[in-house]
């Protein structure tokens, strides 16, 4: 805490990127603006996924309101109570996985929701932000670069958060909340030379997490992905239609809801994990590459803020929800168009999704907090 | 305290901030290699997808005409189409095949041959495609199906038209029937053309006029979602339905004549000699076509076609026979006409033949012989010394020349597949398919169409009505209305120096039936004069792959019962050959067949008043 002493006092925010938004709403305009615009596109693409019906997007329209008024609440909580709160929120959040584990719903195979009566809840959700966070708790508390010692614990709190959401088993979820745990330590500055090794180690353990560690769908889903052609009907169907869907596209697009892949329901999942083929089929290589450029503008943006953060726990935390939202884009966009194996991500604030959305928008409202709380360090 | 926590912000600071660019680089890396995968999937293989795409969307759909029907000559139906139900199956929307069968067979039945039927068609079947598992479903199935329709997903009762042919065993062989396209079929048509069917007419009508009959494929692009699921017609190019044919043929007199044949091996062949529109074409026994178009299985077909009786042969048509004394009235004409025989003259008949220098003896059918006997008598009672005395005299160049002119060894040019052609034999021919010089014992058979001479019903019903024409030849069709070219005969008309002589040979023909001493002379009418001609051909081998039982062989050594006539006599407007496997005498058993047909054809132009009989 001793930290923010060197910080100007409260007051002196007054001067400094003085509008509405950012002092009384705690709100980046640029980031926020970003964010709409691609929650718009997603609504666009969606309503051609869902073919041209009005309600799923209702559906979808709430639950983005939802995660917007998530951000908004986050974007109030200050950088320095969040700091607090990093060992508590993911002691919890381990706690919850493990009811899930112990107690939680069959849901597709697999065990990941927590039911409260009302609302069904993922809280392997919850680690994609806590995990960063309690990271970031742990480096930040001593002198960067990280010390060893630091970083092995960091590990084992990674693996153990890692585990738990492999087991249920979300392989998705769980490389995001290993990229984010992962992209706070890169950030804290381990050596090169330990990320070779660790890199090493884990290609070495590839064989043995495909005897062991995987579920037969999951190996599956890697055969499928070297060689999709090998099953064209069943497994391999799903890639072989996006990439149809995706080259089908060329240029310019067949138009919007003029996608046949999409409409005629060849493109699995066409609201949720693959509706950046959707996207891709209807507006082409030029609708596609715009989308990028927004992911890279919103990358770049969350990069700045935590490159203009004023301590270690804002960096660490706004650099690893960054490259996690990068890694999500990545890994959606790879997986859809063939370059990675699928692995259950969705496209993220355009596919239709209920605890992902409002996480990733929670996330952002971190950043915000972030970026308008500078300068406002408590005495 | 102080000074320990006043850390090196500024290094620490820059570590981050190192880091931070480390990351920019590497995620901009790896959104350019997300770039090049969109580059090379949308602009590299754009092309290439795009047509995968529009194969994903399209199915083309064959859309089959409706057959052409055949009707009679009097309009009456030999083949039309009714609809009818199938039950077929999407292997891809099944989740438990071997379940769904065995649940189907406790709900409707399921023979084992529809099973391996239906597992055939599934392996050479695309994804999606309706697989038929039970054709000709009953209104009951039908029904059990509809009420439990929702156990069966992938599972539809699909209409569709079926050949059907009211008559069933009649006429089959004329009409022939449609069965499932062979490899081999498809391999030697268009088979685009055959896309929306699977049917092809086998034999008969169905198979020579399968061009007309069948019409022209219609397409239908559907567009269609990934379960296979018609969604709307994009374009549609309606089938053009095949054309109607009607047919010479009169379904009342093949009944008769198939009737008159009743269990007896054979075949009647009916034309109206004036023009050749076959009145009639049997063969007994027959099958009913509708079990074969309905999709017979492999086993019910071999059995079929191995049966000794034979019934899809159509013997009016390739049944090969020695046409005996049928030949008579032909030879005596061949003979007065070219000089080799003095129509008023008589010889003397005692029952034996023999040529000089050589030991055989050949002998009349009665063993005392006729006596003196001229030409009209020779064929009124059939006598064989005479025709011997005649084809010695003749000699075989010339008996081969006469006889080919009236159709004899020639093909008829009938609108039915599958027509063999008989032997008139001449020296070539025998040199030809025996290696053998001819010799003259052999001439002497030919003089009563023993010997090699092979002929079949529809050729001598071909020949018969020439004679009635008086050297007119008809080329014998079955297709109404057919064309100019379809009616040519194969031979030119047959002029005489002697035109008197055709008489000569009709007034003898006309003694057989109502001369005192003719050989079909029970078979004569006061109404009518028929000129016939009886045949009782020798069956002088059994083919040494044939297999029999002792009591079949037994009949097998039968003779050949032939008959041909035409009425009436002088103004002729129906000819008809007869012939009856091991049927023993023409005239007992062969000349009342064909009386019957006759009588029954000659009553039906009476009652339509296109006939004044006496």
């Amino acid at each position: 805490m001793a930290t923010w002493l060197s910080n100007n006092a409260p007051g002196a925010a007054s001067h400094q990127n003085g509008t509405l938004l950012q002092r009384g709403l705690h709100i980046d305009g640029v980031l926020f603006t970003l964010l709409l615009l691609l929650a718009g596109i997603g609504v666009v693409v969606l309503y051609s996924a869902f073919g041209g019906r009005i309600q799923p997007i209702q559906g979808h329209l709430i639950r983005l309101g939802i995660g917007f008024v998530a951000l908004l609440i986050v974007a109030q909580i200050p950088p320095w109570r969040l700091i607090g709160f990093a060992p508590w929120v993911f002691g919890g959040t381990v706690i919850l996985l493990g009811a899930v584990l112990v107690s939680g719903q069959v849901g597709g195979g697999a065990q990941r929701w927590l039911d409260f009566g009302i609302i069904e809840f993922q809280p392997s959700e919850l680690m994609k932000l806590t995990l960063p966070m309690m990271v970031a708790w742990l480096l930040a508390s001593a002198t960067l670069p990280t010390p060893i010692g630091r970083s092995f614990i960091a590990l084992i709190l990674i693996g153990l958060a890692v585990g738990m959401i492999a087991i249920q088993p979300d392989l998705g979820t769980a490389v995001l909340v290993g990229a984010a745990g992962a992209a706070v330590l890169f950030l804290a500055g381990l050596r090169w030379r330990v990320i070779s090794l660790l890199v090493g180690a884990l290609v070495a353990a590839l064989p043995i997490l495909w005897l062991f560690g995987m579920q037969d769908y999951q190996r599956q889903r890697v055969l499928t992905f070297l060689d999709p052609e090998r099953d064209p009907l069943g497994a391999g169907y799903n890639i072989i239609q996006s990439q149809i869907a995706i080259g089908s596209g060329g240029l310019f697009g067949k138009g919007w809801l003029n996608g046949t892949q999409a409409h005629l329901q060849f493109i699995p999942e066409r609201h949720t994990d693959f509706v950046f083929a959707v996207m891709a089929e209807e507006f082409g290589l030029l609708g596609v590459l715009g989308l990028i450029v927004l992911y890279s503008a919103i990358i770049g943006r969350a990069l700045w803020i935590a490159h203009e953060a004023q301590d270690n726990f804002s960096r660490l935390l706004a650099g690893g929800l960054a490259i996690t939202f990068s890694v999500y884009c990545f890994v959606n966009i790879g997986m859809v168009s063939g370059l990675l194996p699928v692995v259950g991500l969705p496209l993220p604030l355009v596919s239709y999704g209920g605890s992902a959305m409002v996480t990733l928008l929670a996330g952002f409202g971190i950043l915000m907090s972030i970026h308008t709380h500078r300068r406002m360090w408590p005495a | 305290m102080k000074l320990e926590q006043l850390r090196d912000q500024t290094g620490e600071r820059r570590v981050v901030r190192r880091r931070i660019i480390a990351a920019s680089v590497i995620i901009g890396l790896l959104f350019v290699a997300l770039i090049g995968q969109l580059i090379y999937l949308q602009v590299g293989q754009h092309e290439q997808l795009s047509a995968r795409s529009q194969d994903n969307r399209m199915r083309i759909a064959p859309l089959t005409p409706t057959r052409g029907i055949i009707y009679d000559r009097n309009g009456e139906v030999l083949a039309e189409n009714r609809s009818a139900f199938r039950l077929s199956v999407i292997p891809e929307q099944v989740n438990n095949m071997p379940q769904l069968l065995s649940a189907l067979d406790t709900l409707i039945g399921i023979s084992p041959q529809e099973r391996v039927a239906f597992a055939r068609a599934r392996t050479q079947a695309r994804h999606f495609q309706q697989i038929p598992l039970k054709s000709q479903l009953t209104e009951q199935q039908v029904a059990r199906l509809a009420v439990n329709r929702h156990r069966f997903p992938g599972v539809e009762v699909q209409a569709y038209l079926s050949r059907y042919y009211p008559y069933g065993t009649a006429a089959a062989h004329v009409v022939g029937y449609v069965g499932r396209i062979t490899r081999t079929e498809l391999r030697e048509r268009d088979q685009r053309r055959y896309r929306g069917t699977s049917l092809i007419g086998k034999t008969g009508i169905e198979r020579e006029y399968e061009n007309q009959l069948r019409g022209d494929m219609g397409i239908e692009h559907i567009e269609t979602n990934a379960l296979g699921r018609s969604i709307r017609v994009l374009e549609r190019t309606p089938p053009k339905p095949g054309q109607d044919l009607h047919l010479t043929l009169d379904i009342a007199l093949q009944q008769v004549a198939e009737a008159a044949l009743g269990d007896h091996r054979g075949a009647i062949v009916a034309m109206d000699p004036r023009d050749g529109a076959v009145l009639a074409l049997a063969s007994q026994p027959g099958f009913d076509p509708n079990t074969l178009a309905r999709g017979i299985d492999r086993e019910a077909f071999e059995q079929l076609s191995a049966n000794p009786q034979q019934p899809l042969f159509n013997r009016a048509l390739r049944g090969r026979y020695p046409p005996g004394s049928i030949v008579k009235p032909f030879l005596a004409l061949a003979g007065a006409a070219s000089g080799h025989l003095d129509p008023n003259a008589n010889i003397y008949c005692n029952g034996t033949y023999r040529l000089p220098d050589v030991e055989r003896v050949w002998r009349d059918w009665k063993p005392e012989g006729h006596g003196r006997i001229d030409l009209i008598q020779s064929v009124a009672q059939s006598c064989d010394i005479y025709y011997y005395d005649l084809a010695h005299r003749m000699g075989i160049d010339a008996m081969h020349e006469w006889m080919s002119e009236m159709g004899f060894g020639q093909s008829t040019g009938l609108d039915l597949p599958g027509e063999r052609i008989g032997v008139m034999p001449s020296r070539e021919w025998k040199r030809d398919t025996l290696g053998e010089s001819w010799f003259r014992g052999e001439t002497i058979n030919t003089g009563i169409g023993q010997g090699f001479t092979l002929a079949t019903p529809v050729q001598l019903a071909t020949s018969t009505a020439m004679l009635a024409n008086r050297g007119r030849p008809v080329r014998p069709h079955l297709l109404a209305n057919a064309s100019a070219s379809a009616l040519t005969p194969t031979t030119d008309r047959l002029v005489l120096e002697d035109e008197q002589l055709w008489q000569v040979a009709i007034d003898s023909m006309i003694e057989v039936v109502h001369g005192r001493q003719g050989t079909a002379k029970q078979i004569a009418n006061a109404n009518y004069q028929i000129a016939g001609k009886t045949g009782t051909a020798q069956v002088i081998e059994i083919g040494q792959d044939e297999e029999y039982d002792e009591e079949a062989l037994a009949e097998r050594f039968h003779d050949h019962a032939l008959f041909t006539a035409f009425a009436p006599a002088e103004t002729p407007r129906i000819a008809v050959a007869v012939v009856v496997e091991n049927g023993g005498s023409g005239s007992e058993t062969a000349a009342p067949m064909a009386a019957d047909v006759i009588q029954s054809w000659l009553n039906q132009l009476d009652r339509n008043g296109d006939l004044a009989l006496q």
